[in-house]
């Protein structure tokens, strides 16, 4: 059973096509790489599939339900989470309390008025074994406005895998990092095992391929090639949508 | 018969003077996004700053027009003022700058009633309009029918300016897009005073205008106030065409709502507005959700 | 910590023995008022501080509570019926508000407020017949439970002190509970929220009702004081001066709404006494405090305090260095 299978999704913003006609299928323990010029409605392919946005046409299929319909609240509560290209965080909470927030999502303990927050020691231990993941425990308490850019980056991250998703979608976790922060953020994404499935956005095309074994190419919202690897690198409409010759 | 006639005549006029309350208030919230909650204090401020010129200041007795077209400079300044000295100091901090002009507004309202007085002044009809045009069987006080074509006017003024002049090419781009405004190079915060001090002089303008009518009186501008409101939601943020067709409608609303049903005249006046912003929030001819 | 508990308990030896130390009855009568617009500067800091939205429309809903309880009474009910039935007056009225103007955030929720506002104080002025209309309507006389009477201003102090106590203790748990962190995380990044699994809307929603359950205690608390309610209570203006409690105290912090509860009434109690022109200076406050200490006084002060305190501290360490042979 494929993990997400979207099919003929369409979307348009007054006219203007941003998605058309997609088909997508990924697969248990993937790895999957969107890539694609700015303005080729990859992002807007993420928040379809994670129901931010409604598609005009077309349907999502997670773990083999249709989620369609299903609002966006709730597809977390399926196994799947996601990270932003821009980094949409709690600026006034530490980090830890950053996690946690990913953590109560998913609990019932979200709606309880009466309980101590600080005082849910297995919310907090799995805040910080997430933490762990992203090599980010040591400053867990930190006020997430002390904070580097890179670090944030990591805290994006750890909520994602902190709610243990089955599929994580990846909307660029690279974009504006130093190559020493690239390397941190690609160890810990290496680290997480084969039982999740990745679907990453990304323009760096040295650190995605070697992260990706299936690439999918976008152009004006169209699907334009998918293939391993080796095939995108040898095909020539990578060159030319992509690369611009 | 009779009484529907004059009940509609009343309603036409009344929703002239909306029109020239609320297009000011309507150009506002759609350049600067915020609702601005002097408006009924500008337009209070006018009538009073108005009949203090036709009834005297230091001796000289001005004519009603002159006085209107005095007030109008008076208040618009003020509302430049406003602009410049207090709500520039919060810029894009809408929430901040709405709770600037509540606070403002109250200021304005002791100001009044600190100057003026508790008791209602009266404005007498300008010279010439005091009698009846008459239409076939219908007679209509000359003055309301002055009113009507006042507004029609200053209508198509405001249209001209906004759709045949740089400074409306200019306004219309900030309302359409700021940030586009901005980057294409026009200088949104000026336009901003200017829009603000307009606004703030055509609603004076309508105080003054309407002082025959309506009388001036302490809590004025929390009557108009909430009518402005009104128009604006129902019609569309920006829109002129908006202000004008929710300046008739809110008219005939209140006139209508006033005469038959005097317990609920609120709740039908604010029912439609409740139905346009939880149907259409945008407004019926406007182009952004507030 | 234990510096805390200290002012806590000072604060609570306080308040228990205003009756002892209060020059006269004029006095106690306002710290009672302090109290319970201390408690409906609570119920809108929920929204205001906590949900991020911000209602023109509360003292409606402070009226209709408060007119409730006059009209049973009037009609010759008891004071328990009286009080239950404008408890559930006032939070289903707030449910109606809530779904009306939980439609929209930001500028669109002050809007939608500000009209509901006004429809409640325009039914209240002009539907003569419920409210009689600019008269109003007298309460003749306060509870007596269990045989306590409340007609005394000591006996009506300690009651709205009670109740003051155990809606600050309801907030202090509610702010710090999972319940809380979703609220204020709706409040700063509600797309983030939903993506996350929460269900933005209903936990609005229910933070509405905990606002509308306070602002209906402190307007049976208000007509019960006065012993007379008119539209007067409903007007944009007593909107616009609870929303000055919260905001100028501090909006989002458990003691800004009470200390800017006592700062207004204090001023306007002591203002009134001489001159009229209270609106005049509301007004003016207001517009000091959003352009100059926007975040509020309680934050305002602490961040201010330690300023002055490393300020303070730097050259005196320089100092001691200095001073060293």
């Amino acid at each position: 059973m494929s993990v997400l299978t979207v099919t003929g999704l369409c979307k348009s913003f007054g006219g203007l096509h941003v998605t058309t006609d997609v088909d997508l299928n990924v697969e248990p323990g993937e790895r999957r790489l969107i890539i694609g010029p700015n303005g080729a409605g990859k992002t807007t392919l993420f928040n379809l599939i994670t129901g931010e946005i409604n598609p005009d046409k077309g349907s999502i299929h997670l773990f083999g339900q249709d989620v369609t319909k299903v609002p966006s609240r709730r597809r977390p509560h399926l196994g799947m989470a996601r990270t932003y290209q821009i980094i949409t965080l709690f600026p006034r909470d530490s980090i830890v309390h950053n996690v946690s927030l990913a953590l109560l999502g998913l609990s019932p303990l979200r709606w309880n008025p009466i309980i101590d927050m600080k005082r849910q020691g297995h919310i907090v231990e799995h805040a910080r074994a997430a933490l762990e993941r992203v090599g980010l425990a040591h400053i867990a308490e930190r006020p997430l406005a002390q904070t580097s850019y890179g670090e944030r980056r990591r805290v994006e991250i750890a909520m994602a895998l902190a709610q243990n998703p089955k599929l994580l979608l990846l909307d660029e976790p690279f974009a504006g990092l130093s190559i020493d922060e690239r390397r941190d953020v690609q160890q810990c994404l290496m680290a997480i095992p084969r039982d999740v499935t990745m679907v990453m956005i990304e323009h760096n095309m040295d650190v995605a391929l070697e992260f990706a074994e299936r690439i999918t190419l976008l152009h004006f919202g169209e699907v334009i090639f998918e293939g391993n690897r080796a095939e995108v690198v040898a095909d020539p409409r990578t060159r030319e949508v992509y690369l611009g010759h | 018969m009779n009484f529907w006639l004059v009940l509609t005549a009343n309603s036409v006029t009344f929703g002239g003077l909306l029109f020239l309350l609320s297009a000011g208030f309507s150009l506002i919230f759609g350049l600067m996004r915020i609702p601005n909650l002097t408006h009924g204090s500008l337009f209070m401020l006018g009538a009073y700053v108005g009949a203090t010129f036709v009834v005297g200041l230091l001796g000289f007795q001005l004519n009603f027009w002159l006085a209107a077209i005095l007030a109008t400079l008076a208040v618009a300044a003020v509302g430049a003022l406003a602009e410049r000295l207090l709500l520039r100091r919060l810029p894009g901090d809408q929430l901040a700058q709405v709770l600037v002009t509540l606070g403002l507004s109250f200021m304005a309202a002791d100001f009044c009633l600190m100057v003026w007085g508790g008791d209602p002044l009266n404005i007498a009809t300008p010279g010439g309009l005091g009698g009846f045009v008459r239409f076939g069987v219908m007679v209509f006080p000359a003055y309301r029918l002055a009113i009507i074509v006042i507004a029609i006017v200053v209508a198509v003024g405001l249209w001209l300016l906004l759709d045949r002049t740089r400074l409306g090419a200019m306004i219309r781009a900030g309302v359409d897009d700021p940030d586009m405004a901005r980057v294409v190079g026009i200088r949104v915060s000026q336009l901003f005073t200017v829009v603000f001090a307009l606004g703030a002089g055509l609603a004076a303008f309508a105080g003054i205008i309407g002082g025959p009518i309506l009388s001036v009186y302490p809590g004025l501008d929390q009557d108009m106030l909430p009518l402005a409101l009104v128009v604006v939601i129902l019609g569309g943020s920006g829109s002129l065409l908006g202000s004008f067709v929710g300046s008739i409608i809110v008219g005939f609303i209140y006139n209508f709502g006033q005469a038959l049903l005097p317990e609920l005249a609120y709740f039908v006046l604010f029912m439609p507005m409740l139905l346009v912003l939880l149907l259409r929030p945008q407004g019926l001819f406007g182009r952004h959700v507030p | 910590m234990s510096a805390r508990l200290i002012a806590l308990g000072i604060a609570f030896a306080t308040l228990v023995t205003v009756p002892y130390w209060m020059p006269g009855d004029y006095y106690i009568n306002v710290a009672s008022q302090i109290l319970f617009y201390a408690i409906f500067a609570l119920g809108l800091n929920v929204l205001v501080g906590y949900a991020g939205l911000v209602s023109l429309g509360h003292a409606g809903l402070f009226g209709i509570a408060a007119y409730a309880t006059a009209y049973m009474l009037q009609t010759g009910y008891g004071h328990t019926a009286a009080i239950v039935v404008a408890l559930i007056v006032g939070i289903a009225s707030m449910a109606v508000y809530a779904v009306l103007s939980l439609r929209s955030t930001g500028i669109g929720f002050i809007m939608i407020t500000l009209a509901l506002g006004e429809i409640l104080w325009g039914l209240a002025y002009r539907w003569i017949s419920l409210t009689g209309g600019d008269n109003g309507i007298s309460v003749r006389t306060r509870p007596e439970p269990f045989g306590f009477s409340l007609a005394s201003p000591n006996t009506f102090y300690y009651t709205t002190l009670i109740i003051f106590l155990l809606s600050v203790a309801a907030m202090a748990v509610l702010v710090r509970s999972p319940f809380g962190a979703s609220l204020m995380g709706t409040r700063d990044q509600p797309r983030r929220m939903n993506a996350l699994g929460y269900h933005v809307w209903m936990i609005r929603f229910y933070a509405c009702l905990v606002s509308g359950l306070l602002t209906a205690v402190s307007g049976i608390l208000f007509v019960y004081y006065t012993q007379f309610i008119s539209p007067q209570t409903l007007a944009l203006t007593s909107s616009a001066e609870v929303l000055l409690m919260v905001i100028s105290g501090g909006a989002g912090t458990l003691l800004g709404p009470i200390v800017g509860a006592t700062l207004v009434v204090v001023v306007k109690t002591v203002v009134s006494g001489f001159i009229e022109r209270w609106n005049f200076l509301l007004g003016a406050v207001f517009v000091a405090i959003v352009i100059l200490m926007p975040e509020g006084l309680v934050p305002g002060s602490a961040r201010l305090w330690r300023l002055a305190w490393r300020k303070l501290n730097a050259p005196a360490k320089t100092a001691a260095t200095e001073g060293e042979p």
